[in-house]
């Protein structure tokens, strides 16, 4: 598989905020010593259960009030339409952009990361601009924009107020819809006390409070915003922000220029299909009817509208940055599929992996979760992020919440035969070996038989309790140390032995009982 | 009704009684059950690991094992899965197995789905009785058969039985952290996945958890042994409540260390 330039480039000697190696680790990148961290650190497993169990519970039943048994048709219905655009997407990209500048903005077109932050920062210098506000976007985010801005010069502020905690912070997101998911609020008050010199209060509303005042000072000086996109609408040529705070709004009433990067998958045919989407969109991200603002922008500041960016212009950076590569992988099941993600977390919220793991960080990259394992390697390679793919016991949680019907779980196993295929990471030899005899083994029902009755001499031999029931077949033991790499099955459970007695004697003497009562 | 038991791998090795009882039951109601000597394991250690071409062979060999039967019932509900959803493109490459593989995957069917959907058992007709308290834990696979429109049937059933007290696992549809090798790949995620459900089985106090799946079943108990210390509910398929609920099967006696099996543990 083909990697993408890796999205260091012109910045890579800037001075990275704390966050950065959260998100972009040395490469490849493996989960075992953030992940040995975040299984022993209970409170933060508790943060992330707390807030994702409560939004996945809320997300069901906001899903059953309004769709009741309708809900399978509106999910078909939404990924019909996200498909249907991935797979005419050139058509829909020619048409977005004709609409897009017909209607006075600027298109630019990002091959990957490092073209998108330079035409950013071309934008910035050509415009003077100095201090930017930024509302909350996962694509700036993979594209490492902050940083480069920063570097070049742009103070730039983050005005989502999760992201803006997180900022002051020195700290990277944990989840794609709550940046803050692994923080509480006693994290806040000390970071407002430290950066803002605020007063210490725990208070929520004396928080945002705090934080809206900020802010506000912000916009009114800000020259640049910069905005992410949940949808792209073809045949209006329109950006779509949804937010709750309504930052996104003031990123871009009160500057001169306005930048909205946005991947190539956020492209919808039109405004009808927008409407299904949003429906399903905000429902599944925190189960409310809509966000509390949904932004459309179409082209620059007209004469008689009374704000909006208009001397810079509004710039839409269509970034592809793996995307290509992905659409190329089409038909049914192929990885094209991944790309109807309109990131609404509902899949982080329900996986009980993404809750032991502590949220986002372990997974090494900015998407996390479930949709994080399974589109991180597909954009950024699979010998990148080798264990990604692994980490999840299959259960299928995540595919029942996707509004857009990804089936995560099928991905997950397909990129683990791609990887058979490559052999990687280290130790997956060693495991191939294994399996190819047990397959071997199970492929003939003799050694089976041998193998299956030389297992139970053994374990029960090994077994540490027993012996168990007088019914042969209840007769269990039990082991609390497996040996070799079975000790880790050991670690945190005990392994039960076969019973005393096997299933085939039983069925013989059952056969022979049966066929012995029939001919008599 | 001539019925074959894929008996599955980990039941035959680990959970042989609920092969007998899933035999014992069948029978009962009047199926003539048959048992391919040939089977051995559905392939999907080798399917979820990412092993295709191995995963291949077995599906092969099982769809050809299992093609005389008009109906084939398996006492494990991510073995029904597997065959019902992955053989099918697993043996895409050649059509006349494609069309076999279709045909398995139609006749396959989950015991408890067997049961209510195809032999329409009811359970108030057969005087079930079976005293203890016991609560059940739905192995996801039984969500993919769920979505091609086989809810799961157990609870119902475990609901029926005279004497039975049923008590819903808190959040019994999280998973218990099993997931094949991800239970040896990532212990410290799976280990605490099955703290979690194992709590959720203390909680309710039973005595008897019941588990259509035999990796589940050796995970939650397992957990559930060294959160107690050795001390664990009994745990069993739905096959075995029936036999015993209907008198095919004794209940056997308790295992040491838990002689007064028949009380609920405090919680
Ligand atoms: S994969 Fe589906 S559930 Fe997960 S974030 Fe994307 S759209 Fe939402």
């Amino acid at each position: 598989m083909s990697s993408p330039a890796h999205p260091t480039g012109p910045v890579a000697s800037a001075p990275a905020p704390g966050g950065d190696h959260l998100l972009e680790p040395p490469l490849p990148y493996r989960m075992a010593p953030r992940l040995a961290r975040a299984t022993k650190d209970i409170q933060l497993q508790q943060f992330v259960a707390t807030a994702t169990r409560l939004k996945d519970t809320k997300r069901i039943a906001s899903f059953e009030a309004t769709f009741g048994d309708r809900l399978g048709a509106v999910r078909d219905l939404a990924a019909s339409i996200k498909q249907h655009t991935l797979d005419h997407l050139d058509h829909y990209l020619e048409q977005f952009i004709d609409n897009a500048q017909r209607a006075g903005a600027i298109v630019h077109y990002a091959a990957d990361a490092a073209e998108a932050r330079n035409i950013c920062l071309r934008i910035a210098r050509d415009t003077n601009s100095t201090l930017c506000v930024k509302s909350k976007s996962m694509v700036t985010e993979e594209i490492r924009l902050l940083p480069a801005l920063e570097a070049a010069g742009v103070k730039t502020v983050e005005t989502d107020l999760g992201e803006f905690i997180l900022q002051l912070d020195g700290d990277a997101p944990s989840h794609i819809v709550t940046p803050m998911i692994h923080k509480d609020r006693t994290a806040v008050a000390r970071a407002f006390v430290r950066e803002l010199g605020a007063p210490y209060t725990e208070d929520p509303a004396q928080l945002t409070g705090i934080a809206r005042e900020h802010l506000r000072g912000l916009y009114r000086r800000a020259d640049l915003g910069i905005t992410g996109a949940n949808f792209l609408v073809a045949s209006t040529g329109s950006v779509v922000v949804c937010t709750n705070e309504g930052n996104a709004g003031f990123c871009i009433s009160g500057t001169r220029t306005h930048i909205v990067v946005a991947g190539i998958e956020k492209l919808i045919p039109g405004p009808e299909h927008l409407a299904v989407l949003l429906k399903l969109l905000a429902r599944s991200s925190t189960a409310q009817p809509l966000t509390v603002y949904t932004t459309l922008i179409t082209g620059p500041r007209k004469q008689h509208d009374p704000d909006g960016p208009d001397q810079g212009g509004v710039h839409i950076i269509l970034l592809d940055n793996g995307r290509t590569d992905l659409l190329r992988r089409g038909g049914p099941g192929g990885a094209r599929e991944i790309l109807r993600c309109i990131r609404c977390g509902a899949c982080l919220n329900a996986c009980p992996v993404f809750r032991k793991a502590g949220g986002g960080h372990a997974y090494g990259a900015v998407y996390s979760g479930p949709i994080g394992a399974i589109l991180t390697p597909s954009l950024k390679g699979l010998h990148n992020y080798p264990d990604l793919p692994h980490a999840s016991s299959l259960c299928g949680a995540c595919g029942d919440a996707c509004p857009v019907c990804i089936d995560i779980p099928a991905h997950l196993i397909r990129l683990r035969a791609e990887m058979t295929g490559l052999g990687l990471p280290r130790g997956m030899r060693a495991r191939k070996a294994v399996i190819a005899l047990w397959t071997f083994l199970l492929k003939h029902p003799r050694l089976y038989r041998l193998a299956a009755a030389t297992q139970r001499t053994i374990l029960r031999a090994l077994a540490d309790d027993g012996p168990g029931a007088p019914d042969p077949m209840a007769d269990r033991r039990w082991l609390s140390a497996l040996p070799g790499p079975a000790a880790a099955w050991t670690q945190h459970r005990d392994f039960p032995t076969p019973p005393a007695a096997d299933f085939r004697s039983w069925w013989t003497a059952h056969e022979r009982a049966r066929h012995g009562g029939r001919d008599s | 009704m001539k019925v074959a038991l894929l008996i599955t791998c980990l039941t035959e090795n680990f959970f042989p009684r609920a092969g007998v009882a899933a035999v014992k039951v069948l029978e009962h109601l009047g199926c003539e059950v048959h048992f391919p000597r040939d089977q051995t394991c559905c392939g999907q250690p080798m399917f979820n690991s990412g092993h295709h071409a191995h995963a291949r062979d077995l599906a092969e060999r099982t769809v050809r094992i299992f093609a005389p039967w008009e109906h084939v019932v398996t006492p494990s509900a991510s073995c029904a899965a597997m065959v019902r959803e992955h053989y099918p493109a697993l043996l895409a490459d050649d059509p006349a197995l494609r069309a076999a593989a279709e045909s398995l995957a139609h006749r396959t069917h989950e015991f408890a789905s067997f049961l209510t959907r195809v032999l329409n058992f009811d359970p108030r007709a057969h005087g079930l009785r079976w005293d203890g308290a016991a609560t059940y834990h739905p192995a996801c696979h039984l969500r993919a058969l769920a979505r091609e429109g086989a809810p799961d049937a157990t609870p119902a059933l475990l609901r029926s039985i005279d004497g039975l007290r049923y008590t819903p696992l808190d959040r019994a549809d999280q998973c218990c952290g099993f997931g094949g090798l991800f239970a040896v790949t990532y212990p410290d995620l799976s280990g605490a996945m099955a703290r979690d459900k194992a709590d959720a089985v203390r909680a309710t106090g039973a005595n008897a958890l019941v588990c259509n799946d035999a990796g589940c079943a050796m995970n939650i108990t397992g957990a559930c042994r060294r959160a107690g210390r050795g001390e664990a509910p009994r745990t069993l398929s739905l096959a075995e409540v029936l036999a015993e609920a209907l008198g095919l099967m004794p209940e056997p006696r308790a295992s040491v260390g838990d002689e007064n099996g028949s009380e609920a543990p405090q919680p």
